[in-house]
């Protein structure tokens, strides 16, 4: 049985899918609410981009479940007590064992059987520079030469087999699933699909399951024998680390904005609702945060913290608890210096509000002023706190490589894109060019970043009416067909 | 007016005072000198004389906020909050932390050329090319020019500066060989170093402006003073230049003008990436070198850049709308 270990951000990855839980419900019962989510899944970019956020959370949730493996008794005591691996796994490491123990000697080019860099090796007596078969990348092949290209088409032709079945059976139980909840026959249900009635996008959401079925499947078919994206410097397959980099990517940005909330929404309200010296107060407060450059406060913040942790050696066991005490804690540094922002909207937002009506009657009525802020002007301002929330979720995971190139991001041993692009810095300077790297990080990352946008989108302007407007629109589609 | 800008300026020096003393609180008081000997005079094998004599040259050996020991108004000067304050407000900033780094004003002063040389033209352009790419979207609204533009938009907005900056030189400087990949030469050379840099941040910075340049106009061609515009006759032009443009001035000076104590700061990644001698690469290696000092000082001018640029912005509202009256 391994030891469970709750890292930080699990635990507050973990309470936050138990919020967003609690939120559905909420969801569910308010129809005024539940008519704005409807409308952010009426909109077919931000339908897409759902579900790849979808899938990008079932990897981090994959990889918040951490353990560390029992190790074998030891040959001479076997009543000993138990001993555990010094090294933290997660469940997506056992997912992905083949890729973590198929590490190599050191760069190879993607799907390739040979290493990057070529080494003296003594050939029918005679030393010569050859580059180096891998060790795991296409071992199985006899006579690569030859066999290579073939068994490539092979292994991706049935991985594309495979995503292919996998779509269809997800379409076909998708339509089922409409055809039962609208009681309608499954052909006529596919036609209207088909023919784009109905407001929900579904088509576009299927062509999206399509692309990522026929993507994910290859993948993984080539992804065994080969390392899909090459290795880095050390070996390590790029395809993993892209996949554990896209953790840290979600847990920044929803910690990190999440980590604003509190001080913003409180600070907010109670400045824009008693006005007079608590507003004057607050504003102080939060025009000298906002006078000092972001970069600036959170590099001073996280110098501090680095010399906190060399401080307390005793707070981790292991060196994945160092890195990831020191990822929450950069989440709450990004927390405490980035509430400036949402506070002033809030302020702005409880300012007006205060003056309505139906705020004077709860008062004439004798509500207390907790009772009124909490009950009569956070719901009204809550869709605010949601836009910014979702709108800073991508501009963060944006900000992270930044900050890990100025050296104060997250610690060098955990995966993220940061480090990822800081690494391909100088294997872009190489001559030929190691360029994989570099590639995968921009490729997860822009995957990534772009859904998130689009979603954010999505939901400012379903929750925000004025933004509405500006939206670059095509005509629609029925409009389309007659022109 | 006059009496605005006193007013804002005293606000500011306020301002000023916060910064100061949230910069010391967090730079002496979660880690004490002590602390910060030992991590610059490295390991742990420091011998205590070692670690006093560290603070004496760096007058860093008095009390923090308050000595007891001292008579009458001394109790509050004799420390370091006070000394490094006043001499903040001075700006005198003394030596770095670090035994090789020299005299942080002298450093300041030869670099925040190099940093104004590389974010003055950057600026301008930016306002400039993020001004044109919106109005070309808002000229052509609702057609497929503007849906593709507001598409790239989005799609270069998520797309991380440092791929810009690591593709765009590998491109130009590697490939091409149209520019040198990082260094920085004096007088009129500088040219062919800083126009990679300018361009390339100029490019990632552009999907982000130009679409919320793009919200701003439309808002205003919304508003009824077009359509009356329209009504007389006016060519779409000039109703877009003439007057779409000049309203839509204030939020976008906002919007640019926030980003103007980086200009004097310098783009802290640009710089360091191509290698130009400027505060931003300054500050990085600071950051590196783990000199609180340094950082410290830089903070503070950063907060005192912003200050003062706020002030520049809302002289600036009254000067392209008559109907801001500063009171």
């Amino acid at each position: 049985m391994p030891k469970f270990v709750l890292l930080w951000t699990d635990a507050a990855i973990w309470l936050l899918v138990a919020a967003l839980a609690v939120y559905a419900v909420m969801v569910v019962r308010r129809p005024q609410l539940a008519a704005n989510w409807r409308k952010v899944f009426h909109d077919a970019p931000a339908l897409c981009s759902s579900l790849i956020l979808l899938l990008c959370l079932g990897v981090t949730l994959l990889d918040s479940v951490h353990y560390r493996p029992l190790l074998p008794p030891a040959a001479g005591a076997p009543d000993a007590a138990p001993a555990y691996d010094t090294r933290t796994k997660s469940v997506l490491d056992a997912v992905l064992r083949d890729l973590v123990l198929s590490r190599e000697a050191t760069y190879s080019r993607p799907l390739s059987y040979v290493g990057f860099t070529k080494e003296s090796l003594t050939i029918d007596g005679e030393v010569r520079r050859v580059a180096p078969r891998l060790v795991f990348g296409g071992a199985h092949l006899k006579n690569p030469e030859a066999e290579w290209a073939g068994d490539i088409a092979r292994r991706a032709a049935t991985g594309l087999a495979a995503g292919a079945v996998l779509a269809v059976l997800l379409t076909v139980a998708w339509v089922a699933l409409i055809a039962r909840s609208r009681r309608r026959a499954l052909r006529a249900t596919w036609k209207a699909i088909r023919e784009r009635e109905g407001a929900v996008p579904w088509l576009a959401a299927l062509a999206t399951t399509w692309v990522l079925c026929l993507i994910v499947g290859p993948a993984t078919a080539l992804s065994g024998p080969y390392h899909l994206l090459g290795t880095d410097l050390t070996g390590n397959d790029v395809l993993y680390q892209s996949l554990k980099s896209i953790r840290t990517a979600f847990v920044i940005g929803t910690l990190a904005t999440v980590a604003t909330l509190p001080l913003a929404v409180v600070l907010g309200l109670l400045a824009g609702y008693f006005k007079g010296w608590v507003d004057e107060a607050i504003q102080y407060l939060y025009t000298v945060l906002s006078s000092v450059p972001n970069v600036l406060l959170i590099a001073a913040c996280v110098l501090m913290v680095q010399v906190f942790l060399d401080k307390n050696p005793d707070l981790f066991e292991t060196g994945a608890e160092r890195a990831d005490l020191k990822l929450f804690l950069l989440c709450a540094v990004l927390g405490l210096t980035g509430w400036a922002g949402l506070c002033r909207l809030l302020r702005g937002e409880t300012l007006k509000l205060r003056e309505l009506e139906y705020v004077q009657a709860a008062s004439a009525f004798g509500v207390g002023h907790g009772r009124i802020m909490l009950r009569h002007i956070f719901p009204n301002v809550a869709h605010l706190m949601l836009i910014v929330t979702v709108l800073e979720f991508s501009s963060l995971i944006l900000y992270e490589a930044v900050l890990s190139y100025v050296g104060v991001g997250v610690d060098p041993s955990m995966n993220s894109f940061g480090g990822m692009i800081n690494l391909a810095r100088n294997e872009m300077s190489r001559d030929p060019v190691v360029w994989w790297s570099f590639a995968a990080a921009f490729g997860f990352m822009v995957t990534v970043v772009l859904a998130a946008n689009l979603f954010a989108d999505g939901v400012r302007d379903a929750f925000d009416p004025r933004a509405r407007v500006f939206r670059a629109r095509r005509r629609p589609f029925a409009l389309r067909k007659d022109a | 007016m006059l009496n605005f800008i006193i007013r804002r300026v005293v606000y500011g020096i306020l301002i000023l005072l916060g910064v100061n003393l949230l910069t010391f609180m967090l730079f002496f008081t979660v880690n004490t000198p002590d602390d910060m000997a030992r991590l610059n005079l490295g390991g742990k094998r420091v011998t205590q004389e070692a670690i006093e004599k560290w603070k004496t040259e760096r007058g860093y050996d008095k009390p923090l906020y308050f000595d007891a020991r001292a008579e009458g108004g001394a109790k509050l000067t004799q420390t370091i909050f006070w000394e490094r304050s006043v001499s903040l407000f001075a700006l005198r900033f003394g030596r770095a932390d670090s035994e090789s780094a020299g005299d942080i004003g002298h450093e300041v002063a030869s670099r925040m050329w190099v940093s104004l040389q590389m974010a003055l033209p950057l600026f301008v352009l930016q306002v400039i090319a993020s001004t044109a790419f919106a109005l070309l979207l808002v000229m052509f609204r609702n057609s497929r020019l503007d849906f593709w533009g507001v598409v790239s938009c989005v799609l270069m907005l998520s797309i991380s500066s440092l791929f810009y900056i690591i593709v765009g030189q590998y491109l130009f400087s590697r490939v091409l060989k149209l520019a040198p990949i990082s260094g920085y030469a004096p007088g009129l050379d500088a040219v062919k170093f800083l126009i990679l840099p300018i361009a390339l941040s100029l490019i990632a910075r552009l999907g982000g402006e130009a679409r919320l340049y793009r919200a701003m106009f439309l808002e205003e061609v919304g508003k009824d003073y077009v359509r009356t515009a329209r009504a007389k006759g006016l060519a779409e032009s000039a109703v877009l230049y003439g007057h779409v443009l000049r309203n839509a001035l204030i939020p976008i000076i906002t919007s640019a003008g926030s980003y103007l104590p980086y200009v004097f700061l310098g783009s802290l990644v640009f710089e360091s990436f191509f290698g130009l001698p400027g505060l931003g690469a300054y500050v990085i290696e600071a950051i590196g070198k783990q000199d609180f000092a340094i950082v410290r000082t830089m903070v503070f001018l950063g907060s005192l850049l912003y200050i003062v640029t706020y002030v520049l912005i809302d002289v600036a509202y009254t000067w392209v709308d008559p109907r801001v009256r500063l009171s």
